[in-house]
């Protein structure tokens, strides 16, 4: 592995980076609400990736003059990649504040947002069902 | 490109592309203007119902091998959005929005019960948008539309999986559970779209197949073949990544559980095929690995795991979310196999399925409103006081478990027809073992509806006609579709030509 290979894919490691540590919060982390953040750390890792490759080395911003007189030599970046991840910024949003809602409700009904508290709380629901209805398998998995 | 033609003139017919998913999508902020719940309700049914006939025409049109192919805003492909509907999807579509049609019916009441009164406009709202996002993801030629689509109906499903915490407050934590795993898997999907756009600098499927012929050995379009299939494979609950399903399914509202068990996962089965067969070829090395070595063994695992846990579960709901499961995993078997009478059967058994599930949900949905529960143990003698509902649950029971003469026996048989065409008798023999495990769980609540007394001066009448209407015309679609095979075989094997041999053209 050369210098070259690392140095010539910054964008890609620093994506794998910062996917794998949204990644891990969202695993590793109990509170509700830290898991929405490593969520986001996530998504916005597939944001830089997307904005990152439409990048051309040289490259200025995709705006043509004007009078539409363009000059054949001056290069342009990719704008597609970028429209498409305003998109999926838009998505990333919508989940967010989706997620957000859904949490109050939870706080609303549970009184907790952390995950073993409310595994707890949900087993102990599971218990009481089973018996009044007899054994089954399988909790929340 | 062949088989696309562009009329000079588009009259209301060469738009039904896009009219069928833009007439739910303005419906659905209608019924919130509207603000009012018996508005919202016939919004949504006759929106449903208009994208019904619209799948249905173009459905016809597509039957002897035809492509509609429509160009939003007049930009033409590959630079433009192309929505593309051959026979495969078209059938799909008509599933959808077929299903949606049938169930609103059954909808009003069912909510009514199950829902406040305040949130049944915002009930239909979601519902609508949820419904234009399946046939969205289904009906677009674009990769990253289906991102777009995909998560424009998840956003929707996770809310109305929430709304059933009137019921039981442990919907809103499957919801949440849903939407962590569901974005995840939306996520994967978007990288592994890049990551295709990065190898060939298209996003049309139809260009993407053309361009990724005779890039196999390239690591970046092998990487994003396997983000895909992870990520579409989370929503389509391919059996380790199923976690979210059963919870979600069982603490759902009813109406919710029948639209979802018999539509949501269905289309992303589809976007699987579209994906596996069209974009990619299915002679490339490592897809063919995948599928032999990665997909058939978790197929066969969903059959029989999933089976198993649904003969352990009391709760009716949870039974029939483990059993969707395992009816995945024959999809995925037969998506695992690549032979063209495999294909076939993915796609009838996808639309046999979806409309067995929803008979099934939909007598579940019955008992509680009638009963007001689901478990096991309620339900005892049933079967005298419900006799339209219970006769109901046979009947899908038995196309779950691929009777003759019911819907779930064709697919079933397709399936062990492709199997024994590529010699392995073991495979058969192993779709026949776990149709039993069907046959386990399947009487274990007929015994119960049957054969056990009623409660001692337990009044449980038969719920109203509104209800049973729409049951009752999916329970004749299980009769119907298991003894005239006409329209679901033609359709499943034009498709499944369609799908391995039309696509890059």
């Amino acid at each position: 592995m050369t210098s070259e290979f690392i140095l010539g894919h910054l964008n890609y490691w620093l994506f794998i980076v910062l996917m794998m540590i949204g990644f891990y919060i969202v695993v590793a982390r109990g509170n509700y609400i830290k898991k929405i953040v490593g969520l986001n750390v996530f998504q916005v890792s597939v944001f830089m990736f997307y904005i990152s490759i439409g990048k051309v080395e040289g490259g200025t911003a995709p705006i043509f003059p004007l009078d539409m007189n363009i000059d054949p030599d001056v290069v342009y970046s990719n704008p597609l990649p970028h429209v498409l991840i305003l998109t999926a910024i838009v998505v990333g949003i919508a989940t967010t504040s989706l997620g957000l809602a859904l949490i109050v409700r939870i706080r609303e009904e549970f009184g907790t947002i952390e995950e073993d508290e409310i595994l707890e709380i949900e087993s102990k629901l599971q218990a009481k069902e089973n018996s009044a209805e007899g054994p089954s398998m399988g909790g929340r998995a | 490109m062949a088989g696309s033609t562009i009329l000079p003139t588009l009259g209301i017919i060469d738009q039904l592309p896009l009219l069928t998913i833009a007439v739910p999508l303005v419906a659905g902020p209608l019924c919130v203007l509207f603000g009012n719940k018996h508005i919202a309700w016939v919004l949504a049914f006759v929106a449903s119902l208009i994208s019904f006939l619209f799948s249905a025409h173009m459905l016809l049109q597509v039957l002897d091998g035809d492509v509609l192919s429509y160009h939003l805003g007049g930009w033409a492909p590959p630079l433009g959005i192309e929505y593309r509907v051959d026979a495969a999807n078209a059938f799909v579509l008509f599933l959808i929005s077929g299903i949606s049609t049938v169930i609103l019916p059954y909808a009003r009441k069912s909510v009514e019960h199950e829902i406040k009164k305040v949130s049944h406009t915002l009930f239909y709202c979601c519902y609508l948008l949820c419904f234009t996002g399946l046939l969205g993801v289904v009906v677009t030629g674009d990769a990253f539309n289906v991102f777009v689509f995909l998560e424009i109906s998840s956003l929707s499903t996770y809310v109305l999986i929430a709304m059933g915490a009137e019921r039981d407050r442990r919907a809103l934590t499957s919801a949440y559970d849903y939407l962590i795993l569901g974005t995840i898997g939306a996520t994967f999907f978007v990288i592994g779209i890049g990551f295709l756009y990065i190898a060939t600098g298209t996003l049309n499927m139809a260009d993407l197949a053309v361009r990724l012929a005779g890039m196999e050995g390239n690591r970046t379009v092998q990487a994003g073949f396997a983000f895909i299939v992870v990520g579409m494979g989370l929503k389509a609950a391919i059996y380790p990544l199923h976690l979210w399903l059963p919870s979600a399914y069982t603490y759902a509202s009813s109406v919710v559980t029948v639209f979802l068990a018999a539509t949501a996962t269905k289309a992303a089965i589809y976007v699987l095929l579209r994906f596996m067969f069209s974009v990619f070829q299915p002679e490339f090395v490592f897809e063919t690995h995948i599928l032999t070595f990665i997909i058939m063994p978790l197929a066969i695992l969903a059959m029989f795991a999933a089976s198993l846990i649904a003969a352990f579960q009391t709760d009716l709901k949870r039974l029939l979310a483990y059993s969707s499961v395992a009816q995945v995993g024959y999809m995925i078997l037969g998506i695992g196999l690549a032979t063209k009478i495999s294909l076939s059967a993915t796609i009838i058994h996808l639309f046999n399925h979806g409309i067995t599930k929803a008979v099934l949900f939909m007598v579940v949905g019955a008992f509680v409103m009638q009963k007001g529960s689901s478990f096991a143990k309620n339900l005892n003698g049933l079967g005298k006081q419900m006799p339209w509902t219970c006769a109901a649950f046979v009947i899908g029971g038995l196309s779950l478990i691929g009777v003759p003469g019911t819907a779930g026996f064709i697919s079933k048989w397709l399936l062990i027809d492709a199997a024994l065409e590529e010699d392995l008798w073991w495979l058969a023999l192993l779709i026949v073992m776990s149709s039993l495990l069907a046959v386990v769980y399947v009487w274990k609540i007929v015994e119960v509806l049957y054969m056990k007394q009623p409660e001692e001066g337990s009044v449980i009448g038969e719920v109203s006609i509104s209800m049973l209407i729409p049951m009752w015309i999916l329970t004749i679609a299980c009769i119907y579709f298991g003894l005239n095979t006409e329209l679901t075989l033609t359709s499943a094997n034009v498709a499944a030509d369609g799908l391995l041999g039309g696509g890059a053209q």
